[in-house]
């Protein structure tokens, strides 16, 4: 899914290193946990990875294509199809519903009106929000605020899914919740998932961990929590 | 998507933009009441310019008087008498009652410079008229050591306007918007008659009649109909038959024989006026061919004011409120755009492309404009309305004599006195028309600065690069 070479990523005329070098490869379906200390790079590998930014040196393949190298319009399809985005302040739409800030992410597909309400109604009842279709982000809690982001994420059923520190506003029974969403939606999606997080618990559930310190990234040998690759058939735990 | 987010946006920034929206309907409104005034004003003046000048008048040729030619006013005969009283040779005590209608306003212009005018190319009509004053001076020659003062004292000076018109032809001419009240129009057999038509309120006021007599520079004329003109029109006090006018008429002591001093001309389209124009005073070089814009700025008087108003004042107060709400939006709307840099941010992480977010933005704007433009029309009306209440009747001082008066003397007193007198004041009522133009100018504007803001505030926001939008701390 992604191969990662080389990928070095500079502010302010290179004042700033944010990437180093940085070599990695990301299988169909693999879960990896980025962990590492702030300001030492893990949103914008994320950033990279996603599209949303530009690598100084180095290539970042998606699926065969560099996306350093496509234009600003290709990366924004690439995103709109196969790239689900999560972020930790949930960035929802403060004036949509529940639903509404659901369909944003198919507007970019051109989806119809009625079928885009369908979907992101069966998007939040997979998230548990079914009751919750015209709530604003306001009259929600952080965890449920992350569920729709989560829905949102997923309701165009893209191949990767990007979570920049999902938990890192939560607490810790909401924080478990999510974690054990995200695991859901990987196993039964077949998701390639990237997660970066300060939490070694939220960590601990990934397939592999790697850990990012002045902006070089070093894998671990074999995650802690996971004895290898799971099958997404597994059920649902 | 796009109504919905639209409209939850601007619910959720209800204050900013109902802010901008009033700012942007001042300016419109300003906008529309400026050019419902500045539409008033030019159909007052029209008015005025319609009475004076008649309507389907497109130009008018007078002669400037010449130099020394009299035109003062004061007829010959009273200066000679006024030289021999004071040179002993009238009495005191004799009584002086000396009636003439004289030519004090315009030199003349001959028949056969009215017939070349007629003849020239796109000219349709051309109509010669005599615009005379009849002035009567009465009172008794004083004791000569009495000195001038008290010499002047003693003599009252009563005019009126008497036009001398065309019987064949009403249009153009002095008549030609005027309507006949009781009796009868001029017909051809009158030509040469003593007959007259008196206007309808100079005939009220001095109760004449049809059938009543009048005399006009020492003639006794019949009335033999009353005419109304518009209302904001300032007509001479009688008509008679040029041929009359021409006879017992003069300039100083000229006669007016075969003489006219003014010629209404009409042209066959208001396109070809300017070239009519330049053929006459090729034609007439020392003549003086005025077309409605010409006469339009000869009118003085608080018509004058108010076009000049509405022209300078307005249009810049206008343009400066207009000017002031635009940046005002520009600026709410680019400061809106950087609040929402992390949002536009998360829908470029979506996938949604710039042009949908700029979009998205010009679409509030424009929304806003278009509530601006409302409530503006709305102040328009007002401010309209505003003005057809409170405008005082404006007056329009035309006809100002062109004939200089020199000196200090008995003379030069009474015909200041006379001149004064002949010059029309016109009071026309204004009023402020909202027209359709004026409305479709504010809903152009309306859109125009919602665009314009829009267009800055979606330029920000597609120049944002989604990662450092991302990163934004709200």
């Amino acid at each position: 899914m992604y191969r990662l070479s080389d990928v070095t990523k500079e502010y302010n005329h290179g004042a700033v290193l944010a990437l180093r070098e940085v070599d990695l490869t990301l299988a169909d379906g693999e879960w990896l946990a980025v962990r590492g200390p702030t300001g030492h790079g893990k949103s914008t590998l994320l950033q990279v990875m996603g599209g949303l930014d530009r690598p100084t040196r180095g290539t970042v393949e998606f699926d065969g294509r560099d996306l350093g190298r496509m234009s600003e319009a290709a990366v924004t399809r690439v995103r709109a199809r196969s790239i689900g985005f999560v972020f930790q302040a949930f960035n929802l739409i403060p004036t949509l519903s529940a639903a509404e800030n659901v369909e944003t992410a198919l507007v970019p597909l051109r989806v119809g009106d009625a079928e885009r309400r369908r979907r992101a109604a069966e998007a939040l009842d997979a998230v548990g929000l079914a009751d919750r279709l015209r709530h604003l982000p306001g009259e929600l809690s952080g965890g449920q605020q992350q569920r729709v982001a989560i829905a949102r994420a997923m309701v165009k059923e893209p191949a990767v899914l990007l979570a920049d520190e999902p938990t890192g506003n939560l607490d810790e029974d909401t924080r478990d919740d999510i974690v054990g969403l995200l695991e859901r939606v990987w196993r039964e999606r077949r998701l390639t998932m990237v997660v970066v997080t300060h939490d070694s618990a939220v960590a601990a559930r990934a397939q592999r961990i790697a850990l990012m310190r002045d902006g070089r990234l070093t894998i671990a040998p074999t995650s802690p929590g996971v004895d290898a690759i799971r099958p997404r058939t597994d059920a649902v735990g | 998507m796009f109504w919905t987010y639209l409209r939850r946006e601007l619910r959720r920034r209800m204050r900013q933009a109902i802010f901008i929206a009033l700012g942007l309907a001042l300016g419109i409104g300003l906008v529309i009441t400026v050019t419902s005034a500045a539409t008033g004003v030019q159909n007052a003046q029209a008015a005025v310019l319609h009475s004076l000048y008649g309507v389907g008048t497109d130009l008018t040729v007078t002669q400037p008087p010449k130099q020394g030619a009299g035109g003062t006013g004061i007829s010959f005969g009273f200066r000679q008498q006024i030289k021999q009283a004071r040179s002993g040779q009238v009495a005191a005590g004799t009584k002086i009652n000396d009636n003439e209608l004289q030519n004090t306003q315009n030199g003349t212009l001959s028949t056969a410079q009215l017939a070349a005018v007629s003849r020239q190319q796109h000219v349709t009509a051309a109509t010669g008229a005599l615009a005379l004053s009849d002035i009567t001076v009465t009172g008794t020659v004083p004791p000569l050591q009495a000195g001038s003062g008290s010499f002047s004292s003693n003599f009252t000076t009563s005019t009126f306007t008497v036009d001398g018109v065309d019987v064949a032809r009403d249009t153009p001419g002095p008549l030609s918007s005027a309507a006949v009240t009781s009796g009868r129009a001029f017909g051809q057999a009158d030509a040469t008659a003593d007959v007259a038509l008196a206007d309808a309120s100079y005939a009220t006021a001095n109760k004449l009649k049809t059938g009543s007599t009048v005399s006009i520079g020492g003639t006794t004329f019949t009335i033999i109909g009353i005419v109304s003109v518009p209302q904001g029109s300032s007509p001479p006090d009688l008509y008679i038959p040029l041929a009359k006018a021409q006879q017992i008429g003069a300039t100083g002591t000229a006669k007016l024989s075969n003489d006219v001093n003014t010629i209404y001309v009409s042209a066959d389209s208001a396109s070809n006026i300017p070239a009519v124009q330049q053929e006459l005073t090729r034609l007439l070089p020392s003549a003086t061919v005025t077309d409605a814009s010409d006469l339009a700025s000869q009118v003085t008087g608080s018509v004058g004011n108010a076009a000049s108003l509405a022209n300078n004042l307005g249009k810049w107060l206008s343009v400066a409120v207009l000017a002031a709400a635009f940046g005002l939006a520009i600026l709410l709307t680019m400061a809106a755009v950087t609040r929402r840099v992390r949002e536009f941010g998360t829908l470029k992480a979506l996938g949604w492309r710039g042009s949908r977010i700029v979009g998205q933005v010009m679409g509030e704007s424009v929304a806003i404009g278009v509530v601006g433009g409302v409530a503006g029309v709305g102040l328009g009306y007002l401010g309209a309305t505003i003005i057809d209440t409170i405008a005082t009747k404006l007056s329009a001082i035309t006809g100002a004599s062109p004939a200089s008066v020199n000196g200090s003397g008995v003379a030069a007193k009474l015909a200041q006195q006379v001149n004064s007198a002949a010059t029309h004041t016109v009071y026309v009522t204004l009023t402020a028309p909202v027209t359709l133009d004026a409305i479709g100018l504010a809903v152009l504007l309306a859109i125009a600065g919602g665009l314009l803001a829009g267009m800055f505030g979606g330029w920000r926001a597609a120049r944002l690069r989604p990662a450092a939008a991302l990163a934004k701390v709200e």
